[in-house]
Order: structure tokens, then C-alpha cells, then sequence
């Protein structure tokens, strides 16, 4: 019998010349029915278009297909080539026999129109369904992908939903027609570690009832392990290594393969935690940072006279400290506060309350800032139109230095520290790929002589095998400066490799916080537990989870709202946890 | 110099380039009286004389160069446009960076006067403002500066509100770098770009408002030259002479056609989405 999807020498090109532009360059793999392919590779390495040039997508991108055939078996047992199929006969296609869904549940769905009104145009469009019957059909859908309350949520637009529950409409949607593949582009990428554990086990269920097959595309291959059958590397646009998943996972055979297996941190539960620093016991420097109470709320206004009606509470007495050479982790999920903490230490938000002092590095003289940040975003963070020598020489003149010899000496030695040539200087950040410009930005937090830097994400956005290098960097530059660390991260398995101590930030308020291999392999708290269950890994890939449809409680609070004390239990000589009430 | 190259390739800049290119040669011909003859001088001969080799461009009633006084015409029009537009697009990247660096009130006061201005039509201002003061090449001037303001304003304000947020902004705070450190290298040289587009686009218009108001008297005064005013004077004698219309016509048309091919090829060349897909 043919397969389902059948894909031979795939070569994709974009731009005037396709063909001399090629991103996909002779791919091919075959698909049956209920099974399950994941597409891994690193960004730019041609798997999005691939996915994308199955249901030909990829033609209001910009793209062609230039050679190749993807041979896809109709319902009714003909076969039609995607690759030379007219754009009418690819209507049908989509949506009716395959579905897809997409990294941004946010962006997917039309901000104005009920999430009822979207999934029953799919309906209405594959299958003639109006009124009453869409709608049911609409709730049916809902309650497939296991919203609550589907009735009422129908009438919900997608501002009042969460990203989690946003990418369950998107699936509903894309399972409407009963496809028999389902393309899923990253669709966990953009949500929280348990919200996408919460995901892949619904996929997971959803497979096994319709017997669909699947493409599911991911730059994480700890994430695909619980969920495919097969799995396709690829790099460059090229498939380096395909095969079955336990193969590919336990005897990888081309290098880049094993590359990826092994640069990519993966969550060991503590194992992999740092072990070249112990708090002396007493204590012989003062903490580089101390943070006591520290509150942040931002007012919440109703009404027509526009009159505070509450608190978002977004950090509500946080307390901790950070020695020198030590790196302390907020972990937690979006919403929990950990970037508002991070954002009040460097005074860009304005703390309600709560104290935080900051002692300049003792083992460096010159100290000029004592805390320093490297964002997130190193597209961002770095002004386009600035040469990287005046990037680097900002922070000095604001700290009301001049452009001396000095000044232009710590540049280069740094440059050199972080691994920059050092023709840098004269070079625009637009020259530089993602992982050059965050070692740009961490140069840049150095030109001070910090004791402490602030990491707000600082690896998030960089490829897999990049983030090896930068945490790395990071762990050297430590112990050679002497730095302490605040990074904020919701990685577990980053977390893993960089933090000696770590702080769990759930709705604002730290519910565990101790050493990192005590908090990560015996976890007390029961959201630290749930946290830590949701982190995909290699190792749990023949275990499943359970579908867990508790909401984050909602931040906003009366006025004068006070939250009660907490009280503390303490398990080991650094490691604390809240009482559960 | 990557700019020129980036502009001579691209199909609409080339033409619109080198029409600029070539009127500001005449503006500037024009400004040093290297005129084919005296452009005030009457020749009272050759009065309303035909289009031929002396009088390229033919002759007025009083038997005055029309070439020449397209020279001079054209000067003085360029000066009136590049002068108001220097002015307005001060003006406007002053106020629009203090509405969004501001804020709050500053930002509510600031853009509804702008849009009370907004709200007349350009030359309906214009003349209100040459109403109130009385007509003169720098009443013009400044009329057309105020009437460009709130376009340069609005320009300034949006992406100045959005580079506000951007992280390496708030990188700056951190390091505590001063107001005016932020507002120059981080915002300013990031409004460049747009800020060279409006400027292009608000010449053309410029140029428009101002034989606008010449030729209805309230700009440029005779006997000094401008294509308004010439198109004013001519009016009357468009079947005897007709040359005395074409030329400031064509002229008016094809400056204002060239200054819009070149703010769009412009607004393409300096795009950084266009720049990236052209890479």
C-alpha cells in the first residue's frame, strides 16, 4: 500500500531565481497514516519551509518549488502531486485534509471575531454546515480539545483566552475536518513549559483517537521524543539523518546529530547542577546583592472616572540575596514576576516597596555600576544604527568617563574575553549573527566592572547549540571576574547548567528557594513538582502526563490587599519551601 | 555615497534623482544670475515673442526672458520650499520627541493643536496666516513651515513611541545614560530614515503650496520672479502666448513629479524590511 504522504527530492528556492536560491534542498520522506514525524533542526535549517511546501503555504511566502514530488493519498484512494497541484484544487486540500497549526496562537486567530465565529467558518467552508449546526459542531470541537465550559467560551474573543487555551482553539480548528495529517509548526514554542506539557499530551491523546497523521516540526528534541514515531534531522536544508525515533535518539549516526544530542543541555533533575561553589558557612564577603520585601504593583483602573479599583500584584515580597561568584536562578512561568524583579533591581520599574543594596565587586578596582543587564532580545538590545564601539563606550560615558586609551583597552580585552574578532569595533550590529550580538551585550555589561549582571532571559532567543556556548562563556567569565549572577529564566534545563542556587517565583511570590541540585532533583512545593514534571527530556520520553487544567489565579487584587505571611518550611541545610495551605 | 549608488539604482529614484538633480543646478544658476539674459530687463522689441533661438523660452508682455525668469523662478521657489521645510522639520521632530519622550499631557496638548492644524486644508492655512501678517517671500516661508509642522510631528511621534520601548533604550537606562544621550543616539539617528522620506515628499508639496500662494498673489512680490507668479501674470494672454503658461506649467509638474519619485524610491531604499530582502 502507498503511504500517505509521500515526499521525494524536495528542493525549494526563494526569491527572483528560485532555483539559485535553494533553502530546501533534496528533501524526501515517506508518511503513514497515525504516524508521526518531527522535523528538527536549528533555525534556518529548512524545516519550516519543508512542512510549509506540503501544503504548498510556502507559495504566499515567497517560495517555489523547483524540483520534487509530494504525493499525498486523497480519501478516496487517488493520489495527487502537491508540488504541480493547481492553487483550486489546494483549497480543498488545506483545511479539509490537512490541518496546520502555527507557533503564535496569539497572532493566528482574528482579535475581533469570537473564537465560535472562526472555528464555524471552517465548517461552513469544508463542510456545508450553517446556523445551529456549526455551532454545535463548534462546541463539539471545543470539547475534543478539552476546554471547559465550551458553550460560553464560544462567545469569547481571543484577548479574554490564554496562550494555552488560545493554541487548543487552533488545533479544534485545524481538526474540524477531521484531516487525515496535521502539520504542527512549533506549536508550543511560544508558551510556558507546563502550558506545552498540557499541549503535547493533548496531541499525543488526539492522535490516538482519530488515527491522524503528523508533522510536528520543533528545534527541540527532548520536546518530540515523548511524541513521534520518526524523526528527520535537518541541516542546511538538507535531511542529514532520518529514521525511528529510538534509533535516531540512542545511536545517532551523523555528526550533527550527535552534535545536537550532546551540546543541547538537556534536563538531567539536578544532576547536571554546578558544583564548584559552596556558600561559605559564615559567611566571609557581604552578598553582593541583597533584595528584602520587594514589591512591585501596578493600579488597576475601572469605571468612568477612572478610578483605582485594585493592585496587579505583580511582585509581593520577594526576599533573597546573591554572594560573589555565585548565580542565583528565578525560575518561573509567564506572569510569575520574574522580569519585574529583575526590571525593579535595575530601576526601569518602580518598586512599591522594599529595599535592595548592591556592593561594588571587591576583587576588581574602577567599580562604577554595581548591576548590570543583558536582555533577552539581542536583535533589540543593541541600537542598529550605532557602531559597536559606541555601543560599548555608552555605559562609560554615562557613567561620566571619557573616551581614553583606558576605556578603548577594556574594549578590546573584552571583545577578546567574549570571543569577538576584534575588527568588531568598527562593525554594525546587523553584521553580527543572534549569538555574537548577546556576547556583544554581555561585553557590554562588563565595560562597568559589575559585581552583579543580571541575566533577564539571556539565552532564550539563541539556537540550541549556540546557548551551550554563551552559558559557557557565561560560567568563565564568572570565575574570572568574580561575577554574581541573577538569571532569570523559565529553561529548566539552561537553569540547570548555570545556576548554584535557585529561586521557584509562582504568581509573584518565591514558593521554594535553595540549592539547585536539592530543588531540582526533590522538589517540595507542589508547583515546583508540577514545573519540573513538564520539562520535556530524552530520558522520560515512554512517560505520559496527565492533563492538568488548573489556571494561574489571577494577580489582581482589592485595594489594600495585603498577603498573609509566609511561612516556611525548611528541608536541608539551603533549601526552603512555602507551606501549602 | 552608497546612498546615491543605492538611489541611481533603483527605477523610479533614477528619474526622480535626476530631475532633482537637474533643477538644482538651475536653482543654483539661477541664484548666481548666470541667466541666458537679464530677467528683469525689458526688451521692448521682442515683446510676446515666439519661442526661438535668442529667446529659448519665448518672451512676456514686457518683452522679459521667460528662460530666464524660469531660472530665477524656479531659485526662488526652491528657496521658499527648502527654507519652510528646514523649518517645519525642526519644528516637528522637536515637538513629536517631546510628545512621546513626555508623555501624559505634553503628548495630549502637543497633537491636538497639531490636529486642529491638520484639520484646515494647506492653503487655507497658509493664506490665514499671509492674512494676518501680510504677504512677502518670508511670510510664505514661515506660513508653509507651519502649515508642514503637524505632518513632520505625527512622523516623529510613532516611531519615536515604539524606539521609546525598544530593550536597548532601556539598556541605556541602566547604564544610566543621560536624556539627551537617549533622545540623540538612540532616537534621533533611528528617525533618519523616515524623517529623509517626509522631507522629499514635503518639498514637492512645498514647492505646490508656494505657486500656490504666488500665484495668487500672496507669496513672492513682482518684479522678482517665481512660476506662480508667472503662471498669474500669463493668464490672460494664454491664446496669444501660450508659451508663457507651458513652460512654468511643465516646469511646476515635473520638479513636483521628480521630488515624489525620489521620496518613494527613498522610502524603498531606506526601508529596512526592503534593505534586508534586497541582502
Amino acid at each position: 500500500m502507498t503511504p500517505l504522504l509521500s515526499v521525494r527530492d524536495l528542493h525549494v528556492g526563494f526569491g527572483r531565481d528560485p532555483a539559485a536560491h535553494e533553502i530546501v534542498r533534496g528533501v524526501s520522506f515517506d508518511l503513514d497514516a497515525g504516524e508521526t514525524l518531527a522535523i528538527v533542526g536549528e533555525s534556518g535549517s529548512g524545516k519550516s519551509v519543508t512542512a510549509l511546501s506540503i501544503n504548498r503555504l510556502i507559495d504566499f511566502g515567497g517560495g517555489r518549488i523547483t524540483r520534487g514530488a509530494i504525493d499525498l493519498r486523497r480519501a478516496d484512494g487517488g493520489v495527487i502531486d502537491l508540488a504541480a497541484a493547481p492553487e483550486r484544487a489546494l483549497t480543498k486540500i488545506r483545511g479539509g485534509e490537512i490541518g496546520m497549526i502555527f507557533q503564535e496562537p496569539m497572532t493566528s486567530l482574528n482579535p475581533v471575531l469570537t473564537i465560535g465565529e472562526q472555528i464555524e467558518e471552517s465548517f461552513r467552508l469544508h463542510r456545508g454546515l450553517t446556523g445551529r449546526q456549526a455551532t454545535a459542531a463548534a462546541k463539539d470541537a471545543l470539547d475534543r480539545v478539552r476546554i471547559p465550559d465550551a458553550a460560553r467560551r464560544l462567545k469569547y474573543t481571543p484577548h479574554q483566552l490564554s496562550g494555552g487555551m488560545l493554541q487548543r482553539v487552533m488545533i479544534a480548528t485545524a481538526l474540524s475536518c477531521n484531516p487525515r495529517l496535521l502539520i504542527a509548526d512549533e506549536p508550543t514554542t511560544a508558551l510556558d513549559v507546563t502550558v506545552q506539557a498540557q499541549i503535547m499530551a493533548l496531541l499525543a491523546e488526539l492522535k490516538r483517537e482519530t488515527g491522524m497523521a503528523m508533522i510536528f516540526i520543533t528545534h527541540d528534541i527532548g520536546l518530540v521524543a515523548g511524541i513521534a514515531d520518526k524523526v528527520m534531522v535537518m541541516q542546511a536544508g538538507e535531511a542529514v539523518e532520518q529514521g525511528a525515533l529510538d534509533a535516531v535518539l540512542d545511536t545517532p549516526q551523523h555528526p550533527y546529530t550527535r552534535h545536537l544530542l550532546g551540546a543541547v543541555p538537556h534536563f538531567e533533575a539536578g544532576r547536571a547542577a554546578r558544583s564548584d561553589y559552596r556558600r561559605p558557612e559564615p559567611p566571609v564577603a557581604p552578598p553582593a546583592l541583597t533584595v528584602e520585601g520587594l514589591t512591585v504593583r501596578f493600579p488597576v483602573t475601572g469605571g468612568l472616572l477612572r478610578r483605582r479599583t485594585g493592585n496587579v500584584h505583580a511582585v509581593d515580597g520577594v526576599d533573597f540575596d546573591l554572594m560573589p561568584g555565585e548565580t542565583l536562578a528565578i525560575v518561573g512561568e509567564s506572569g510569575s514576576g520574574k522580569s519585574t524583579t529583575a526590571r525593579a533591581i535595575l530601576g526601569l520599574v518602580q518598586p512599591t516597596r522594599g529595599a535592595f543594596a548592591a556592593n561594588a565587586n571587591t576583587r576588581e578596582s574602577g567599580n562604577r555600576a554595581p548591576v548590570q543587564m543583558v536582555f533577552q532580545n539581542p536583535y533589540a538590545s543593541l541600537n542598529p544604527r550605532l557602531r559597536v564601539d559606541s555601543i560599548l563606550a555608552e555605559p562609560v560615558i554615562a557613567a561620566g568617563g571619557r573616551l581614553s586609551a583606558e576605556t578603548t583597552a577594556r574594549m578590546t580585552m573584552l571583545l577578546e574575553r567574549v570571543g569577538l574578532p576584534l575588527d568588531s569595533l568598527q562593525r554594525y550590529p546587523h553584521e553580527f549573527s543572534g549569538g555574537q550580538r548577546q556576547r556583544l551585550c554581555i561585553a557590554r555589561a562588563l565595560m562597568l566592572n559589575p559585581s552583579v549582571v543580571v541575566l533577564d532571559e539571556a539565552v532564550s532567543a539563541l539556537d540550541v547549540s549556540v546557548q551551550a556556548k554563551v552559558l559557557e562563556l557565561l560560567v568563565d567569565l564568572q570565575k574570572e571576574f568574580g561575577l554574581a549572577y541573577l538569571f532569570v529564566s523559565h529553561d529548566m534545563a539552561v537553569v540547570e547548567r548555570i545556576a548554584h542556587r535557585i529561586a521557584v517565583l509562582y504568581a509573584g511570590q518565591i514558593v521554594e528557594i535553595g540549592d539547585a541540585r536539592s530543588v531540582l532533583s526533590a522538589p517540595r512545593h507542589s508547583y515546583t513538582k508540577q514545573l519540573i514534571a513538564a520539562v520535556p527530556s530524552i530520558d522520560r520520553r515512554h512517560e505520559t502526563f496527565a492533563l492538568d487544567l488548573r489556571q494561574v489565579p489571577s494577580l489582581i487584587r482589592p485595594l489594600g490587599f495585603e498577603p498573609e505571611e509566609a511561612a516556611w518550611q525548611r528541608f536541608g541545610a539551603d533549601h526552603l519551601a512555602r507551606a501549602e495551605g | 555615497m552608497s546612498l546615491l549608488r543605492a538611489i541611481l539604482a533603483h527605477p523610479s529614484g533614477r528619474i526622480g534623482g535626476v530631475i532633482v538633480g537637474v533643477y538644482l543646478l538651475i536653482a543654483l544658476l539661477g541664484l548666481l544670475g548666470m541667466t541666458p539674459h537679464d530677467p528683469l530687463m525689458q526688451f521692448r522689441v521682442d515683446r510676446l515673442h515666439a519661442p526661438d533661438a535668442v529667446y529659448w523660452m519665448g518672451t512676456d508682455l514686457f518683452g522679459r526672458d521667460v528662460a530666464s525668469r524660469l531660472m530665477l523662478g524656479i531659485s526662488q521657489s526652491f528657496v521658499v520650499a527648502f527654507a519652510s521645510v528646514a523649518l517645519a522639520a525642526t519644528a516637528g521632530t522637536v515637538l513629536g520627541l517631546a510628545a512621546a519622550w513626555f508623555g501624559k499631557g505634553w503628548d495630549g496638548l502637543i497633537m491636538r493643536v497639531m490636529d486642529v492644524l491638520l484639520a484646515f486644508p494647506a492653503i487655507l492655512l497658509a493664506l490665514l496666516i499671509i492674512a494676518v501678517v501680510g504677504p512677502g517671500t518670508w511670510t510664505s516661508v514661515a506660513a508653509i513651515a507651519i502649515v508642514y509642522t503637524p505632518i513632520f510631528t505625527r512622523v516623529v511621534r510613532g516611531p519615536a513611541l515604539s524606539l521609546k520601548t525598544r530593550d536597548f533604550v532601556d539598556a541605556a537606562r541602566t547604564f544610566g545614560s543621560s536624556r539627551h544621550y537617549i533622545l540623540t543616539r538612540h532616537l534621533m539617528l533611528n528617525l533618519v530614515a523616515p524623517l529623509t522620506v517626509q522631507v522629499t515628499l514635503a518639498l514637492a508639496w512645498a514647492l505646490l503650496t508656494e505657486a500656490g500662494l504666488s500665484f495668487l498673489g500672496l507669496g513672492t512680490q513682482p518684479p522678482a520672479s517665481s512660476l506662480g507668479l508667472m503662471l498669474s501674470d500669463s493668464r490672460n494672454l494664454i491664446e496669444m502666448a501660450p508659451w508663457l503658461l507651458i513652460f512654468p506649467g511643465l516646469a511646476i509638474m515635473i520638479g513636483i513629479l521628480g521630488f515624489n519619485l525620489l521620496g518613494d524610491a527613498l522610502r524603498d531604499i531606506l526601508d529596512p524590511k526592503m534593505r534586508r530582502a534586497a541582502a
